[in-house]
Order: C-alpha cells, then structure tokens, then sequence
C-alpha cells in the first residue's frame, strides 16, 4: 500500500483516479475497516491537511466542510441555536474524546455506518451533499446520497466536500438515541426537526441498512408501524421498533421545547 | 512493498525521525522504532485507549492513526510529563489517590486527563468521566481514577495561580 499527500483537491482527485484507491481523512472508520482486512487500499489518498474543514454561517444556510471533525461541531458556537442543535448534540454523543478530536463529518458519511448517528441528522435537517470529481461538482440530498449497507452515491473516485445545510428560521431540532453500552453505536438514534408552521421530520438510524425518513404528512411517528426494520442479536424488531418510537417522540419533544424556547 | 521512509516529528519536543512503513501505526513507531514504550497497546481496534498520545495538543489513540499522518506533528507521550525526575501534576494526582493499580491504562488516562483539563480547567465529575469513555481500566473500577484527574485540576489551577 502507498501513501499519498497531496496539496490541493484537485491532485487528491486525481489521486483517487487509481484503481482501488481510498481517501484517508481523520481514518476513525477508515482504519478499523483496514484492519479487518475489509478494506484493501492499494493508494491511501490522505486528504486530511486539505483545506476542507470549517463552519461557515451564511442568512439562509450552514454549510459545514467535509474534514469538520466532531469536536469542533460539538463546540461550535455557530451551532447553539434551536434550528441547528441537532448537530451539535449528535456529535458529542459520537465514539468517545479521542475519536471526536479524528473523526470527521465526511469521512463518516462516506463510510456510511447503518448504526452510525450523523447521517439521521443530515436526513432530518435536508442536507445537501456536495460531491466533487475530476470532472466537476454535482450535490446530491441526503435522501439521495444513502442506498444501503456502507454504501453510498458516492462515485470511487469523488470526494465529499461540504454539506449544506438550509436554515429554517424559528425551527428546533434534537437528536437522541439509545446506544449499545459497549459500542456507543445507536441501537435507535433519531433526529428530529419541528418547523414553525407545523411541519415535522423525523429520521432514524440504527434501524437496518440505512439511515431513513420517516414519511411525514401528519405525524412522522404514524409511519413506524410500516418502517422496514431489522432485528440483531442486540436486538430484535420488535423491541427495536419499540425503541424507534421512543426515541423518535423524545426527540421530537426535544425539538419543539428548543423551538418554543422552553427547553435548553 | 512501498519502500520504508524516513518520517519527521517532534516528540515530547525533541525533533525525532523513524523509519516506517505507509502501513505502520503511529503506536508502533513510537514503540518500535523510537522505543517510547509507555504507551500501551490494549486492544488495537480504538477502544481501550491504552495507546492514547496528545498529537498538537490533542488525546488521539495511535493505534487509530498511521505515523505517516503525524509527520511534522508534535506528538506528546508519557515521557514527556514528568520534568528533570519531578513528576508532572497529573502523575502525582494519580500516585496520591490510587489512580491505578496495574498501571497498563494510565498512561492513556493521563494523556486524555491532559486534553480536558487543558479545556475544562474546573471539570464536574460528570464531565471527567464523559472524557475518559475512551480509556477502559480493568482493575480499580474508576471512582479512584476521576478524584485523581478532579486533584489534578485543582493542582494544575492552583499552579497556574502561584
């Protein structure tokens, strides 16, 4: 296996050009994969000192870069607001101190754990993902960008460069999971967004293949009953169906009391 | 095999080079190649925290991390706490309040007690034990290990004070 630095983006894209290549970011996921022999990279493309990171705060969006790592998400004073909470309460609920000052928000959403809790964050808040190539830049929804197992719209040789993130004035969010007490994973994670003029969104992670929408024409939390969910050895469907609906209502709880301003 | 090469860091701030491989870890370049072996390997798959090393301030676990992603870092491991046979305040908390007793997780508990308090001067105990997630000790139980990071606090500020 080689390693490759390169110095701008548009040589890691070329770089990400050859056969089985893998761009190493903060490596949280990455590395773990590699040692199970999962993942066999014949050219690391180490992407981590590019400039990609940062949080930036326009009137109508928040655009985050892909090498944003989850400790400065979870002390982000951009993000103390009810309309963005979520992220930031997401993120300090990921791995532990260690892997929060590594991890980044790309790197995650690439690796496309279907336990992992950003990418029911990302669904709930509308996120758009902006992926870039040799050949140019396309951006694709959250919906969009997660298909299955670890397995995204992400091309082989693109990169995950910003996700943006719409601002809705006046509207609260709130993530909350049930983790397993080893792992940390979520066994049910869901994110919640609650809007002014009553609208609601509700994702879910934990679940089975991929993170999802829950369809929300009235209450998101009616459409459990018709969710496709998987059961584990940690466990089955119906107790995590069960568990989907609680943290599904705490979550929306939590994100009406931060819109109403009554929460913290 | 991609040729080994020679990787540049500072290491409890002396200028250090190693060889290494793409593949190699950061924790077994520090061990291996440069003999630092205060950092421990526990259980090589990010969970135990046994090879936590401060890269530019900040607790990392470097069985997670390749070398080559730390060149011309500054990487801070066990040995560099204490200063001229005096121990450095963490260290004398953890000896004072029993903060270990085989000792395999303390330098990964010190390590990531650095990180906090250089963030959380004044920490809850609710907040140091949030910090230590990471760091998994097999023999006290941990009541020992948190009142040895809540006295390094108050050593650390009373120290800054003086």
């Amino acid at each position: 296996m080689e390693h490759v630095r390169p110095s701008t983006l548009d040589e890691a894209l070329e770089g990400l050009a050859a056969p089985d290549a893998k761009a190493l970011a903060g490596g949280q996921s990455l590395l773990p994969v590699m040692k199970l022999r999962i993942v066999r990279p014949s050219v690391l493309v180490d992407i981590g000192r590019l400039e990609l990171g940062g949080v930036h705060m326009s009137e109508n969006e928040l655009r985050l870069g892909a090498l944003t790592t989850w400790n400065e998400l979870e002390s982000a004073q951009e993000l103390e607001r009810p309309a963005l909470a979520a992220l930031a309460e997401c993120a300090s609920g990921i791995g532990d101190l260690q892997v929060r000052n590594r991890g980044t928000l790309g790197g995650s959403l690439a690796h496309a754990d279907p336990a992992s809790d950003m990418p029911a964050v990302v669904l709930a808040l509308g996120a758009q993902i902006v992926l870039r190539a040799a050949s140019g830049e396309r951006t694709v929804s959250a919906e969009e960008f997660f298909l299955g197992p670890f397995t995204t719209a992400l091309g082989p040789a693109e990169l995950i460069t910003e996700v943006v993130f719409p601002l809705v004035e006046g509207s609260g969010s709130a993530y909350v999971k049930v983790e397993h007490p080893a792992s940390g994973f979520a066994l049910a994670g869901a994110a919640a967004v609650v809007r002014p003029d009553g609208g609601q969104s509700v994702a879910l992670t934990g679940m089975g293949g991929q993170a999802f929408l829950l369809a929300s024409d009235a209450n998101p939390v009616d459409a459990l009953p018709d969710a496709e969910i998987y059961g584990d050895r940690f466990a089955p469907v119906e107790y995590r169906r069960h568990l989907a609906g609680v943290v599904a209502r705490r979550a929306l709880d939590r994100a009406r009391e931060r819109m109403e301003g009554t929460g913290e | 095999m991609p040729a080994a090469r020679q990787l540049e860091l500072v290491i409890n701030g002396e200028r250090r080079s190693a060889e290494v491989e793409p593949r190699t870890l950061l924790v077994h370049a520090l061990r291996d190649g440069l003999g630092l072996t205060g950092t421990h390997v526990g259980c090589d798959t990010s969970q135990c925290g046994a090879c936590t090393v401060l890269l530019d301030g900040r607790a990392v676990k470097s069985c997670t991390m390749l070398a080559v992603q730390a060149e011309g870092a500054e990487v801070t491991t066990i040995e560099g706490f204490a200063r001229n046979d005096e121990l450095h305040p963490i260290q004398r908390a953890f000896v004072e309040h029993h903060g270990l007793q085989c000792g395999f997780c303390t330098p990964g508990m010190i390590l990531t007690a650095s990180d906090l308090l250089t963030r959380a001067p004044d920490p809850d105990d609710a907040t140091i034990r949030r910090a230590l997630r990471g760091n998994f000790c097999r023999c006290t139980g941990y009541q020992s290990i948190v009142d040895s990071v809540r006295a390094a606090a108050t050593a650390l500020r009373e120290g800054e004070a003086a």
